[in-house]
């Protein structure tokens, strides 16, 4: 398991990480979500001891980083897939990281096979590799030492959705069989496809964190659902006097409680209803109004993403 | 555990698991300088120099084989005409060993799998003198070679071992100075460059300011060499010339070595 333990990291007055605090669970993939520049490179640096941190510290199973003897053979990194030399093959790439590491060059040929990367790819050169190809060698390169956690800086980058697919399978069973798996990507739907638990960060500080049902329940002011019925105006008046909010959304309503409470209501009231399903805008509203929160009150600048969701929810 | 958000993850998982890392022996020394040596030869720009460190030293002592009197045709003087080119040669090599991992961002992986910084440090130190003394040997097979089928009669006498050796150190010192400027500028066209030019512009600075001349034995590297291009059969060096071997090699050697050596080991590695 991983332990960040109010990591923070200043470059004179900039602050690119903020008293960062998580912990990833054997066993489970946790995905590290935020905007480009958030943190989240920074944070798996210090991880590794690339970068060296301002405060705070990072614990791998209870060890610091630079503690662990041959460290490849306990954590698997990959920070960035074209951090290889542009000029050797795929294959002595990973050969050198399997001398590095004391094992046995038939370790290369079945991380070659495990991210089907043929013969032919692996004699070429890393100039003339996709980044999905790119990808699938780190992720080769993190797996040779046989580790018990990984370290994978947005690792789906690149990859085409089957790429996706077969990351997912991957560390999933990969988890499956005890193993801790830090992913990060500034894409939302990568992470919900692939990650059990998510921690959210936006300038340098997590605004979250949770399993995709902790975060979408929130603590309720989030539910939101959108209703439509033969009597709109009689629901709205049913749904106004249980104390909901109600707004006109296209042909129906938006109501700020969740589907089976505005179901309940419906029937009490009577009224027929042709179209009932979750408002929730989805983790991705969570996540852009959550680190637009962060960003207005950090900063002045003009806002890249767009604040709160038109008729949200008060 | 500390989460300072509300909704903390459920922790229902495993608790805290150290992981057991005593079965795991470090990474050995030997195993970092194979790996260093390695990668000298296993990308074409490596593979490249060192295929024209031997082709050069071989020609340079084929050119000397045709335009030397047949008496000057021995061992010492096919040495000392291989040594020019090896003497600009090598120290690229050790620059290369050092700023390729910066240019191609490898030293990002290579920290990874060997967080101790210095000790990688070292491994491509001993891998830049294996080259340098393999390279020596190479000259030495060559200008036997060439000696042996063409040379003058009695073309290995006066063979001074001492003044090899001598050679050989200031080759050796003079891969250190191409690494030490590869760690301190991590760049690989500023190194070379620095490693050629600023050594002449100094001779030139030493010797055109009059104030300056007294000081350029002790301070300017070409000054001190000197001498050692000098030695005949049999001579010594003084104990003044050894003084300033030294506090030219401090200077120019030694001291960007350290510098270099302290920004690598505080580098971010992005």
């Amino acid at each position: 398991m991983i332990t960040v333990e109010g990591l923070t990291k200043t470059y004179g007055a900039y602050t690119a990480v903020d008293d960062v605090s998580f912990v990833a669970q054997p066993g489970r993939v946790t995905g590290f979500l935020g905007p480009n520049g958030a943190g989240k490179t920074t944070t798996m640096r210090i991880m590794v001891g690339l970068t060296p941190a301002s405060r705070g510290r990072v614990t791998i199973g209870g060890h610091p980083y630079r503690e662990i003897p041959n460290p490849g053979r306990h954590v698997g990194v990959l920070l960035d897939a074209s951090a290889q030399h542009a000029g050797r093959t795929g294959r002595e790439i990973l050969a050198l990281g399997a001398r590095t590491m004391g094992l046995p060059s038939s370790r290369v040929d079945e991380m070659l096979a495990l991210v089907s990367l043929t013969d032919d790819e692996a004699k070429r050169r890393l100039k003339n590799y996709s980044l999905g190809m790119k990808q699938r060698l780190g992720i080769a390169h993190a797996l040779l030492g046989d580790p018990s956690v990984l370290i994978l800086d947005e690792p789906a980058n690149g990859l085409d959705p089957a790429g996706i697919r077969w990351m997912r399978t991957l560390l999933k069973g990969y988890a499956d069989r005890g193993g801790t798996v830090l992913l990060s990507s500034h894409l939302l739907h990568e992470v919900e496809m692939i990650a059990d638990e998510m921690i959210l960060i936006g300038r340098g500080r997590i605004v979250a964190q949770g399993d995709k049902k902790t975060l979408l329940s929130g603590d309720g002011a989030n539910a939101s659902s959108l209703v439509t019925a033969l009597d709109n105006d009689a629901l709205a008046r049913a749904l106004t006097a249980a104390g909901h909010t109600v707004e006109k959304a296209g042909e129906g309503l938006r109501v700020g409680t969740d589907t089976t409470t505005a179901g309940r209501t419906a029937l009490q009231a009577g009224v027929v209803l042709t179209d009932l399903r979750s408002g929730s805008a989805g983790l991705e509203d969570l996540f852009l109004s959550l680190t637009a929160d962060t960003q207005r009150e950090g900063h002045a600048g003009p806002a890249t993403v767009p604040a709160t969701q038109p008729g949200g929810t008060a | 555990m500390s989460t300072p958000t509300p909704s903390a993850p459920s922790t229902g998982y495993a608790p805290v698991r150290p992981l057991d890392v005593t079965g795991t022996a470090p990474i050995p020394f030997a195993r970092l300088v194979s790996v260093e040596l390695r990668k000298m030869w296993d990308t074409r720009a490596g593979l490249w120099l060192l295929g024209s460190i031997v082709v050069v030293t071989a020609a340079f002592m084929l050119i000397f084989f045709f335009v030397a009197d047949s008496s000057d045709r021995v061992f010492d003087n096919f040495i000392a005409f291989a040594a020019t080119p090896q003497g600009f040669l090598l120290p690229v090599l050790g620059i290369l060993l050092v700023t390729q991992e910066w240019g191609q961002r490898t030293a990002m992986v290579t920290f990874a799998l060997e967080p101790s910084r210095a000790k990688v440090v070292s491994a491509k130190v001993v891998a830049a003198l294996v080259f340098g003394a393999a390279a020596f040997v190479a000259a030495l097979l060559l200008a036997a070679v060439f000696t042996a089928v063409g040379g003058a009669s009695g073309g290995f006498e006066g063979v001074d071992a001492w003044l090899f050796g001598l050679f050989f150190l200031l080759q050796l010192l003079t891969i250190i100075q191409g690494l030490a400027y590869g760690l301190l500028l991590l760049n690989s066209p500023a190194a070379i460059v620095t490693f050629f030019v600023a050594p002449i512009a100094s001779s030139i600075i030493f010797n055109v300011v009059p104030a300056l001349r007294d000081a350029a034995p002790w301070l300017d590297l070409g000054t001190a060499q000197q001498p050692l291009f000098e030695l005949g059969g049999g001579d010594s060096l003084t104990g003044e010339q050894w003084a300033q071997l030294g506090t030219t090699t401090l200077v120019w050697i030694l001291i960007p070595f350290a510098l270099g050596l302290v920004r690598v080991l505080r580098a971010e590695l992005k």
